[in-house]
């Protein structure tokens, strides 16, 4: 009964998560469509709720069901940012189901199931509790990205991302059941045993690179890594633009913080071997990221093609394979976490005569006509174009840093390099809003929690690098934590 | 005064003026007018500040001064550390007098959003005078890649016709220099485990490394420079930037990448400066002449000025590679002369700009008929770029040419034969455009300096005069520093394994 009880205890943040999702649910149900604005609005506290069980917990690295589910630093943290891309793009979703005639109950009970698959992926200690919380987060999210039923692109948006997504889901399973077949566990702390006792310098067993191998491209479709990003595009484009948001956020940070805690936990002894998969996908990534999404006119496949990049560069810390790299992945994300959070607020008050729009044309003499929109806008284009002093140079920093220490020089270069053209892709947004004439204003007002969005967003990018110390040592301390365990 | 973190405030104050700019409202008239004086008295306030720099600063010491320091990066000893020596204060001066400058000279001619136009100018001289007061690596970087945002925005949104192309160009040139910078900076914080720049400056880089680290800063310094044949980005933006712009990018954006040579490639790694030394100097030579014969065939005044740039540029590249005390001084003497005698061109080709809309030569003829004020400012800093004696100009290139003599005859040649080529355009231009007899029936009415364009001119002719006729009190700010960058060179390469001469000498020990 003890041991039940810590159990629960150490998992208590999901269970809480659940049993308030479950209830929002139920309450839905009976109440109809009509309290989809109640919801939505309980939907965000839930996750406030949760989000301050995890982040002021300080709680002791522990592990629970028999070792299927582990907490730690590492994992408080980037469950910290998922939840924070959660509760975000929901707030941001509220006029957006207002004026859309989107006024659906399950769509933020759907995007707390997904959160909670989200935080069980980042606690995941096992084989099998990965694939269940992958699983949990992926159906919500097919849903999500299908919640226009009566759209043709949103449904096709969601189709196309089952189909692939139930593919890389597949890959995923059968790599690890290859490496259960040949590793004879599926317990991370186990697997890494197993490769610590093997003796130095034999190399593992083929069959299980193998399943390695399938498990990376399992994970790497879920952060839309090259060469699974295939579907990234047209399911950012078609799914509604708070459900791309959403995806563009927390289902990224969750599957990155996944994909680093299964490549350095039990499979940190096979650095030699997967590094060269990281590395190329990494290079894949930012090559396809840069180069992609110059010719893009719409903004939101845009941001796919950048976040692909994005991805990318995130990788490259992965890839030194280092408590370095850790470091930098995290960092990583969490700028990269903020800077799409503030753009696709950006995105979403692009408005004109009640209608939505999505081309980079559209944003043509923003400047004049709604320049403390703009304003923003081109703090996170420079931002994501990595250049000083903004957050996103210090993101970049770190993981070049990492990659530099780890001797990784090629794939530096190949880097800062990718990053130059992605430069210019952002500088056109730039371009539109600065330097063009004409184009009407946007609907205003954006309203106030949307400008608080955008204010928070931008404020945090502006200067981070004037108080960089809180998240690098947050970061130190989850990466230390990750290696540690 | 003494304890005061002088460099920071300098450095911060025209911020915090850009700061107070952003919350100005009301009608659009009223704005624009609070704004331009805002932007003003900031410009002035941080100049007079910057003042105290150059009374304090310790001449005769080539240490860094005037130190600021505070934790950063924890963990990381990557900290904000300002301080300045010889070579960098009198850059730091150059940007706080060019700032009000060109405040003044924009005052009439900007007319569209005027308010944002002022923070960027307020908001890029913070980045340029951080970038010459920084003393960590990080944060150099920090304001040397900081400078581009402002100046895209400049070029892109008050430029002239094909501002988009030029804006573009610009960044993306520079950035791509930058980022390998970037990857050399990481590179040499993980061998010496420090940014801190004295630090780095005393660490002796092991010779396997230091090639690979100076071609990722050459790569970045030589776009800044810019040195021929990456420098066709510099034409294209400074035609299209506003004529405020052109004098920033000339007077000081410019100087970052020879800044980044004296204080960077040369100490840092003095035997992979060595080995470079010949191609620098081809490409130096190449600038020089090449540039200036394209200079004497262009029809746009701007960029026949921007072309004189690159060339005068190459000069200073020469002479910061002589390594010797007479080619470095030259060097910064020539940085600070082209900062005040380019900047001042640009406002000449700007005040006719002004009042024609056009800068193409065959557009005016004979006009010192109708602007003999005009004519005198344009002729002597014609001349002090052409490097007559008496005016800045000549003392830069005179001591380069002293220095590039000793080290190498045959570029001291070539370099001499740029001079004549140099006399060549800015005679031919000036005579094009002021003499003659004015046929051109729109130039009749064209009226000659206003006050406020004199009051512009008036401490550029004084500083152009004060460093030609009386260099001591420049020369003496910078020799101590340059005196240590030869010697320790010099130290540098005896010490170095595997060279003929400093195994010949240690065969005596």
């Amino acid at each position: 009964m003890a041991i039940i009880s810590f159990d629960l205890m150490t998992a208590l943040p999901e269970i809480v998560l659940a049993c308030l999702a479950m209830a929002l649910l139920m309450l839905g149900v009976f109440r109809g469509d009509g309290s989809a604005p109640a919801i939505l609005g309980l939907s965000v506290a839930s996750l406030v709720i949760v989000f301050f069980m995890i982040s002021l917990g300080g709680r002791a690295t522990a592990d629970a069901f028999g070792g299927m589910f582990v907490l730690d630093r590492y994992g408080d943290f980037m469950k910290s940012l998922v939840l924070l891309g959660a509760i975000v793009t929901l707030i941001m979703s509220r006029r957006y189901c207002e004026d859309e005639q989107m006024q659906r109950f399950e769509y933020p009970v759907l995007a707390l199931f997904a959160t909670l698959g989200m935080l069980m992926m980042v606690s995941a200690n096992d084989l099998i509790s990965l694939y269940v919380g992958l699983e949990l987060q992926s159906l919500s999210l097919y849903v999500i990205a299908a919640i226009r039923r009566d759209n043709l692109r949103s449904t096709e948006a969601g189709l196309k991302y089952f189909v692939l997504g139930a593919l890389s889901s597949g890959m995923l399973l059968y790599g690890s059941s290859m490496i259960y077949g040949f590793a004879g566990t599926t317990s991370f702390p186990a697997l890494a045993g197993v490769f610590t006792s093997a003796p130095h310098g034999e190399a593992p067993p083929f069959g299980l690179i193998v399943g390695l191998v399938f498990l990376i491209a399992g994970l790497a479709f879920k952060i839309s890594a090259v060469p699974f990003h295939m579907w990234t595009p047209d399911v950012y484009e078609g799914a509604p633009t708070p459900v791309t948001a959403f995806f563009a956020t927390a289902p990224k940070v969750a599957a990155m913080a996944l994909l680093v805690r299964v490549m350095m936990g039990p499979f940190g002894d096979l650095v030699a071997q997967w590094q060269q998969i990281v590395v190329f996908v990494s290079i894949a990534s930012m090559l396809v990221g840069a180069f992609a999404a110059i010719a893009q006119t719409n903004i939101k496949r845009l941001m796919a093609y950048s976040s692909i990049g994005h991805i990318g560069y995130a990788l490259i810390g992965l890839a030194a394979g280092t408590e370095e790299g850790v470091r930098g992945v995290i960092v990583y994300m969490t700028i990269y976490i903020v800077m799409n959070l503030g753009t696709f607020g950006c995105i979403l008050c692009m408005r004109r005569t009640g209608v939505m729009v999505e081309s980079l044309e559209d944003l043509k003499g923003l400047s004049k006509t709604n320049p403390m929109m703009a304003l923003p806008l081109l703090i996170f284009m420079f931002s994501m174009a990595g250049i000083p002093p903004l957050a996103g140079f210090l993101a970049k920093f770190y993981v070049f840093m990492a990659a530099i220490d780890a001797g990784l020089y090629t794939l530096a270069v190949i880097g800062v390099l990718t990053s130059v053209v992605g430069a210019f892709y952002y500088l056109r947004i730039v371009k539109f809003m600065y330097f063009d004439e004409g184009g009407e204003p946007f609907d205003g007002p954006i309203g106030r929690d949307m400008a608080l969005v955008l204010v928070g967003t931008s404020a945090v990018i502006l200067l981070l690098f004037a108080v960089p110390g809180p998240i690098l040592d947050g970061a130190a301390a989850a990466a230390a934590s990750l290696l540690a365990g | 005064m003494e304890d005061w973190p002088i460099l920071s405030l300098v450095t911060f104050l025209p911020l915090v003026g850009a700061f107070f700019i952003m919350w100005i409202r009301g009608e659009p008239d009223v704005v624009a007018r609070n704004a331009r004086y805002m932007a003003l008295w900031t410009s002035l306030a941080t100049f007079v500040m910057s003042l105290f720099i150059w009374f304090n600063f310790e001449r005769g010491s080539a240490e860094f001064q005037m130190i600021d320091e505070a934790v950063w990066f924890p963990g990381y000893d990557i900290n904000y550390k300002m301080g300045v020596d010889g070579v960098s204060m009198l850059f730091v001066m150059l940007s706080t007098v060019l700032t009000p400058l060109c405040i003044v000279a924009s005052w009439d001619a900007i007319r569209t959003r005027v308010k944002e136009y002022m923070i960027a100018f307020l908001v890029l001289e913070t980045l340029m005078v951080g970038m010459f007061c920084a003393l960590d690596f990080v944060l150099f970087y920090f304001f040397y890649e900081g400078v581009l945002i402002p100046m895209f925005l400049i070029i892109g949104i008050w430029g002239g016709e094909r501002r988009v192309y030029s804006a573009f160009k610009f960044f993306l040139f520079t950035l791509a220099g930058s980022v390998l910078l970037f990857l050399a900076l990481l590179a040499m914080y993980f061998e010496v485990g420090t940014t801190d720049i004295p630090a780095m400056l005393e660490y002796g880089f092991p010779a396997s490394m230091q090639t690979w680290l100076w071609l990722a800063m050459f790569a970045s310094f030589a776009v800044k420079v810019p040195m021929w044949p990456v420098h066709t980005w510099l034409p294209d933006a400074h035609v299209e930037a506003p004529t405020a712009g052109s004098v920033i990018l000339a007077g000081v954006l410019l100087k970052m990448g020879g800044y980044g040579f004296i204080r960077f490639s040369l100490p840092m790694l003095p035997l992979a400066s060595e080995f470079f030394t010949p191609l620098v100097f081809t490409l130096s030579v190449m600038a020089i002449i090449y540039t200036s014969l394209v200079a004497l065939a262009q029809e746009d005044m701007k960029k026949l000025i921007a072309y004189s740039s690159v060339a005068h540029m190459g000069m200073v590249t020469l002479g910061t590679f002589t390594v010797t005390q007479q080619g470095l001084e030259g060097a910064i003497f020539q940085m600070l002369s082209h900062g005040v005698v380019s900047a001042a061109l640009f406002l000449i080709v700007g005040v006719i700009y002004d009042r024609l809309h056009t800068r193409l030569i065959a557009r005016y003829d004979g006009l010192v008929s109708r602007m003999p004020a005009y004519s005198l400012f344009f002729m002597i800093f014609m001349l002090a770029s052409v490097g007559l004696p008496g005016t800045s100009g000549f003392v830069g290139e005179f001591l380069v040419l002293v220095g590039i003599f000793q080290v190498n005859t045959w570029a001291a040649l070539l370099a001499t034969a740029g001079m004549i080529l140099g006399a060549a355009y800015m005679l031919y231009l000036y005579r094009r455009v002021i003499f003659g007899v004015m046929t051109k029936p729109d130039l009749k009415a064209i009226l000659d300096l206003t006050p406020r364009e004199v009051v512009v001119f008036a401490p550029l002719l004084a500083l152009v005069f004060w460093m030609g006729i009386y260099p001591m009190s420049f020369l003496d700010v910078m020799s101590a520093s340059v005196t240590n960058i030869v010697e320790s060179h010099q130290a540098a390469l005896l010490e170095a394994p595997g060279r003929t001469f400093a195994s010949l000498f240690s065969l005596g020990q």
